[in-house]
């Protein structure tokens, strides 16, 4: 019986030692209704974080995920509930929300419905990666948290920015073909194909995308590069560490003889930036416009 | 008492060993320690004070709004995660035990019998064409679809191991072993490539599902898996004796006038349907089953009379402690359990080895 004993005593005393700490830790508000007079909002997705920062509503924000990383101030300053796919329940709870904005990624599905269950207002958001999505989950988030004048003003110059980005491409006159590198791994690069958020951007800037036969995020061949012939290549930046990273990308076998390396075309830009598709996404749009066609000056005004 | 018993007995026992009662009394109280605990214990602080106003708010005598978040926060989420917890070590430990068992051998784990190369790659083709060609197959189902894809994913390809390893009427427990190592490098291999296919997004949910969670336990869950947690426990009695006799070799069972090919085919069925609904419930969990077996030899020697039921104690002790950890670590998000397992029960699993030796398996 030694053994038992002895476990027995050890577990008593850890339980002892651990009772007094998490039985009065940071004590859940006793009552959420007592709250209720200033919302605390809790935002899932990055896009919608920033679009809460450009509303003026920081201060009503008390937690965000891993992907709201514009502004820096979010993820430094409020807290966070980890990656927006591997929510937990309980955690959310913790942070005491009485308003939760979500993208639809939200998960997993069983966390979401247990947190739609919980009496929390939940709200999820679409996030289209497109021009016409970006004005309507603005003022959706700006009715939701009381800021619809704001809201309004924002999403109006985002549509007359984009109006202007339209205008624009209609003065470009040859196309060009671009070819979007999401990062290169032992010399191989991972490009973005058809349906992706870089797609979209590309497009808005005017742009075909050189790897439209490819769908989603995938890394290809020395042989397949070729076949793309990209006229600019634009690199995504993740940090200031990998600047000299951007620079191989045109010396790769694949890319060595295309058309943008002659030219030495290479757009690098922050990956967060341009695949957003927050309230930045038309300014994104506009510098990887004048980063491609750097001859033409008909990008050069901004409205 | 067969000769098999008597032998080990006289092989195994050492004076430090012991008994068995001590043992299945030490962890049954620290199997109910640790669910105490892991009831208490959450980012929210709500404690096990809260515990009657939860009850109250559940039998509905109690409706204002902090009854009712207790009563979710104690009643909904964890006691679930709880029970999933405890139900997902004690099967994937049992049957890394009786795999170890059956097959004779130390790195025997439950994805030797194809289970979780199945039910992975069940998973990840419902991950990845949930959104694709599959999605009006897999909409429907909503929430379950995943872990119901994953069980049947594991099941199935059971299936075809036994058919292959039993062709010949009796089960060859080599060409089981053999052909699993084909079929999960398979299996691995269309996994592979539905994930190269995959997007970003779809990527991210299989590499989490692969490192294992219990955020997504509910109470349709615990329901669900409560046939699989009774049947072990009926079926794991009759099998430990059987088991005892494989110790000594196939052909040394047969002669002790085990029937052999029974507890082959009982200990194959117990361990698919065990492995598949621990994975459909909380993704890939790794180390609970090769590894808790082990420590149990280690405490009492390799009597699968102790060794089976204790792993199962020890598997839902042990994973109920990760789950803690994985809760609180980085609160309020969450790790994967996966992670956690692994860094708290490597070193210590080390530890033993080093100071205990193998377990009677060098």
């Amino acid at each position: 019986m030694r053994v038992a004993t002895r476990l027995f005593i050890t577990g008593g005393a850890a339980l002892l030692l651990g009772a007094v700490p998490f039985g009065s830790d940071h004590a859940f508000a006793a009552d959420p209704s007592a709250v209720a007079s200033a919302p605390r909002i809790l935002s899932i997705g990055g896009d919608i974080t920033e679009i809460l920062y450009d509303l003026g509503q920081q201060d009503k924000l008390v937690a965000v995920d891993t992907t709201s990383q514009y502004p820096a101030d979010a993820l430094k300053n409020k807290k966070s509930v980890g990656y927006m796919r591997a929510l937990s329940a309980e955690g959310v709870l913790s942070v005491n929300p009485t308003l939760i904005i979500a993208s639809e990624e939200a998960g997993p599905p069983e966390v979401v419905s247990a947190l739609k269950s919980s009496g929390v207002r939940y709200i999820a958001i679409d996030d289209k990666p497109t021009a016409d999505g970006v004005p309507v989950k603005i003022r959706h988030v700006g009715n939701l948290v009381g800021a619809d004048n704001a809201a309004q003003a924002l999403a109006a110059k985002i549509e007359t920015e984009f109006a202007a980005l339209k205008a624009a491409r209609k003065d470009i006159k040859t196309r060009k073909k671009v070819l979007f590198i999401l990062a290169i791994q032992n010399g191989r690069a991972t490009v973005a194909g058809a349906g992706t958020a870089a797609d979209s951007i590309m497009q808005l800037a005017g742009a075909d995308n050189a790897a439209v036969g490819v769908s989603g995020y995938k890394p290809v061949s020395d042989e397949q590069l070729t076949e793309f012939a990209p006229e600019a290549v634009v690199v995504m930046r993740r940090g200031e560490s990998d600047q000299h990273k951007a620079e191989q990308a045109l010396t790769i076998a694949g890319l060595r003889q295309s058309p943008a390396a002659k030219t030495n075309s290479l757009v690098e830009m922050d990956g967060l930036y341009l695949l957003g598709f927050g309230p930045r996404a038309p300014s994104a749009a506009r510098d990887l416009m004048k980063a491609i066609y750097p001859e033409a000056g008909q990008a050069a005004t901004m409205p | 008492m067969t000769i098999a018993d008597s032998k080990l007995k006289s092989a195994t026992v050492t004076p430090s060993r012991p008994s068995r009662s001590s043992v299945f009394i030490a962890l049954t109280a620290l199997l109910f320690f640790v669910a105490l605990l892991s009831l208490a214990i959450g980012p929210t602080g709500i404690s096990l004070h809260a515990l009657p106003r939860a009850l109250a708010a559940y039998l509905g005598y109690a409706s204002d709004s902090a009854a009712e978040r207790d009563r979710l926060v104690l009643i909904d989420l964890r006691l679930p995660r709880t029970l999933l917890a405890a139900f997902v070590g004690a099967a994937l430990a049992t049957s890394g035990a009786m795999m170890q068992g059956l097959f004779r051998n130390p790195l025997a784990d439950p994805g030797l019998i194809g289970v979780s190369s199945g039910a992975a790659l069940a998973a990840i083709a419902t991950i990845v064409l949930g959104h694709g060609i599959a999605a009006s197959l897999i909409w429907p189902l909503g929430i379950y679809a995943l872990p119901l894809a994953a069980f049947v994913g594991g099941l199935i390809t059971t299936l075809i191991l036994v058919a292959i390893a039993g062709r010949h009427g009796q089960l060859a427990v080599g060409t089981l072993l053999l052909a699993g190592i084909a079929v999960g490098a398979l299996a691995g291999s269309i996994s592979g490539f539905i994930a190269y296919a995959s997007d970003d997004r779809e990527l991210r949910d299989l590499t989490l599902w692969s490192m294992g969670s219990l955020s997504g336990a509910s109470w349709q869950k615990v329901f669900a898996v409560t046939p699989f947690a009774l049947a072990i426990g009926l079926i794991i009695p009759r099998l430990t004796r059987g088991l005892n006799g494989f110790l000594l070799g196939e052909a040394e069972a047969l002669h002790l006038g085990i029937d052999t090919e029974q507890i082959k085919r009982l200990t194959i069925a117990t361990t698919a349907a065990a492995v598949g609904a621990a994975v459909a419930v909380a993704g890939v969990i790794g180390f609970v089953g090769l590894v808790v077996p082990h420590v149990m030899r280690l405490i009492s020697g390799p009597d699968n009379r102790i060794v089976l039921p204790g792993s199962a104690l020890l598997g839902a002790i042990l994973v109920m402690v990760a789950d803690m950890i994985a809760r609180m670590a980085v609160r309020p998000a969450e790790l994967p359990i996966g992670i956690v397992l692994a860094l708290i029960g490597a070193p210590v699993f080390l530890h033993l080895v080093l100071r205990r030796g193998m377990g009677g398996w060098e």
